[in-house]
Order: structure tokens, then sequence, then C-alpha cells
């Protein structure tokens, strides 16, 4: 036997086998002339602030695929653990399965502690995980809860990098919505304040940002309570058609009419109760 | 007695296409499995990742073992490293994948999930090894 395809099992996880072929179809496609998948991204306005009592994180709802939108409603805000949310911007893959992985994680650490996880926790999770892949993970990420030690805002990019503050935008609208944020933040707001800054920072985004639209989500964090509004506030609504674009009956004349009877025998019955209960 | 086969059994390393003419099983270089001709290039890394994710494991664990040995003395690291070896030789036949219990809870990863449980699950793989090539290449007569 000349070659082997197997000899021992290697480990899970990431396989490069790909990449060099990748490489090279890379290098030929351009010179044919067409051009390669594009992955999904959120180009997107994320953003979160610290209030009195807790944390509001605000998203839009648009996710693209380089210049087509390929959700109009997509969910940006997504859970980690009871009393912990993250916002994720760049590639709809990366954030979808890192945030899923560190949820999990999160529950797992807080099954072995026997405590409600910490926001700082999940901070660390996730930038140690980023880190270990060199931005080659591309989740920009807003992560807000309230945990023991009070509210907590992090904004975490896909190089491994965190920021604590207490507000934070992110995603291609986050200039326009932090505009927003430096113009009317204040410390220590009220919960409808808060909530309308945070809607009026991503509708920011949304009409200046061609990557960001659709709808605004809100989730307000405060201890012992989440509000996921889900859609908090339908910027764009589709037009709805003044005319009825339908032929009247007799539109078209009938010229001829041929029917043709098809004889079917009936050959066998059986009834077959279903289970609708 | 062939001592080479018995030094083999100890094989939990991958050979590494080298240079030098590779001995094969008869002592000649073995031109067909390594070498010029073998298929797999393992001296160029086709993504940057690829060396670090590779050598990640035991690079954390050189990290943990060198600060446990700063924190708390040679001894504990010696220890420990003993229990892995132990736990690591804790294996079914070499065609059936094993699941690493021991070793997963000597590292503490029993209770973590990472992309290594996700994708490209060694129990779900869709390759069989040949049972008899496979049990061959761990005695080291292949």
């Amino acid at each position: 036997m000349a070659t082997v395809s197997v000899c021992q099992y290697y480990p899970g996880g990431f396989s490069f086998e790909n990449c060099k072929r990748n490489a090279l179809l890379e290098a030929d496609i351009n010179k044919l002339g067409f051009s390669s998948p594009a992955a999904r991204k959120t180009g997107t306005t994320i953003c979160g602030v610290v209030y009195k009592d807790g944390v509001v994180l605000g998203a839009d709802t648009r996710a693209t695929e380089g210049m087509i939108v390929a959700d109009k409603n997509c969910s940006k805000i997504h859970y980690i653990s009871p009393n912990i949310y993250c916002c994720g911007a760049g590639t709809a893959a990366d954030t979808e399965m890192t945030t899923q992985i560190i949820s999990s994680n999160l529950e797992l650490h807080s099954l072995s502690t026997g405590r409600l996880p910490r926001v700082a926790t999940a901070n660390r999770m996730l930038k140690q995980m980023l880190f270990r892949y060199q931005g080659y993970i591309g989740a920009a990420l807003v992560l807000g809860g309230v945990d023991c030690n009070g509210p907590h805002l992090y904004s975490i990019y896909p190089h491994g990098s965190t920021d604590k503050l207490p507000y934070v935008t992110m995603g291609s609208g986050s200039l326009a919505a932090m505009a927003v944020f430096e113009d009317r933040y204040r410390p220590n707001m009220e919960e409808e304040e808060a909530k309308r800054l945070v809607r009026d920072a991503i509708a920011a985004g949304i009409f200046n940002d061609l990557g960001s639209g659709s709808n605004i989500d809100l989730c307000v964090i405060t201890k012992g309570k989440v509000d996921y509004l889900r859609p908090h506030d339908v910027a764009n609504k589709k037009g709805v058609k003044t005319g009825s674009y339908r032929y009247k009956h007799g539109t078209t004349g009938v010229l001829t009419k041929t029917v043709t009877p098809l004889n079917l025998e009936v050959v066998e019955e059986s009834v077959q109760t279903m289970d609708t209960s | 007695m062939n001592t080479r086969g018995l030094r083999s059994q100890l094989k939990d390393s991958v050979p590494v296409t080298g240079l030098c003419p590779q001995a094969g099983p008869y002592g000649v270089q073995d031109s067909l499995r390594r070498g010029f001709s073998s298929v797999k290039n393992e001296l160029l890394p086709s993504h940057p990742l690829e060396l670090s994710e590779k050598n990640f494991q035991l690079n954390q664990d050189k990290m943990n073992f060198n600060t446990l040995r700063n924190i708390q003395g040679l001894h504990a690291p010696l220890k420990l490293q003993m229990e892995y070896r132990a736990a690591r030789q804790i294996q079914r036949l070499p065609f059936l994948p094993s699941s690493n219990l021991a070793l997963d809870t000597l590292r503490g990863a029993d209770d973590t999930i990472g992309f290594e449980d996700i994708l490209n699950d060694p129990i779900q793989s869709e390759m069989m090894g040949d049972p008899h090539i496979m049990t061959e290449y761990k005695l080291g007569v292949l």
C-alpha cells in the first residue's frame, strides 16, 4: 500500500486543509473575472449605555451580503446569561457562534461556582478567545449586564482588546450613534430617557449609514429583570401599494374551449387517523 | 528483537518530512511515503494561524507548568506531568476514537466548550482509518 490517508485521529477544531487551495482559487478567479463569495456581515449600528438602575443595549436589524440586504429583520442582541446580553457586529456567523460558545461556557462556569455569572467573566472569556484567533474571527461586540457589583458595559474588538465605558457604540454606523451619545449622555439617567437616547442613536446609524437599517431592537437589563423589546421601533416601514394591478375578468377573450374528462377508478380506500393532540 | 519497534510504541508525535533521508522499516529511505514526493507539505504553513493552533494546547500547558513551578516549586509540575502521562495512556484501540476523559479532567477542560468540540469532532469524523494500517502505524511496524 503506497499511500495511507489517515494514520491517527487528529484533534477537532479548525481545519486548515483547504487554505492553500483557496489561495490558488482566489488568484485564478480574479483572472477569469468572477468574484469570490462574500461572507454575510452585519454592517451595523450597535450601542449600549449605563443608566441609573442598569444597562440599555440597542441594535438595528439589517444583515448585508456585499451590496445586498440578506436579512431585513435579524436579531443582533444575543443571550449570554440571564443577566448578561451581547450585541454583535461584524461577520454574522462569527458573532453568533462566539456568543453561543461563551454562553455555554458561562452556564457551565456558573453551575460549577454556584453563583450568578459576572460580566467581567464573560468579557475575559471573550477577549481571550478572540486574541487566540488573532482577529480572524471578525466579531466586534458590545457586552452589557447587571451582576452583584452593579451594571457593567464593555466593548470588545475583533483582535481582543476591550474597553469598559459608560457608553459605547460599534459597527459601521458607530460614528453616527456616537455623535448622538456625545451630545446627550449624562450619568445616572432615568430609564425612559436612556431608552430614548439609545433609540435615537440607533436611528442616527440607520438613517445615515448604508450598512444599517430596518428596525430598532432594545434590551433593558436591570437587577433581576430583562426587557427584550423586539422591535422597539419600526423605523422603516415597507410602503403600501396604492392601486391594485390585477387584470379584470374578461380582459383576455376566450376563443375555443375543449373539455377532456379523466376517468379514474377508485382501487383502494384506507383511512389513517392522525394524532393531533 | 526489533528494538526500534519497541521504542516506537510510545509514538505520540507525527513524523515531519525532513530534508535528510528518513529511514524506513528496512533501513533505506522510504521515498513513497516520506520525503520529496510526500503530499502534505508540513514545512510551510498555509495559514498564519495553523502553527499556533496546532501547538496551542502544548503552549498552554507549558505556560501553566512554568507558572506553577514559579509559585509552588519544581515538585508540583513534575507530579502533574506524571499524572498527565498516565492519563494519556488510557486509550482505546488505535482506530477507535477515545474520549480522553481523564486527560480532560486533569486539564480542567471537562467543563469548557471550545471550537475543538463543535467543529471537526473526531467522534463524528466521516473518514475511518483502516484498522490494520492504524495499528501497524501505532506499533511502528509500518
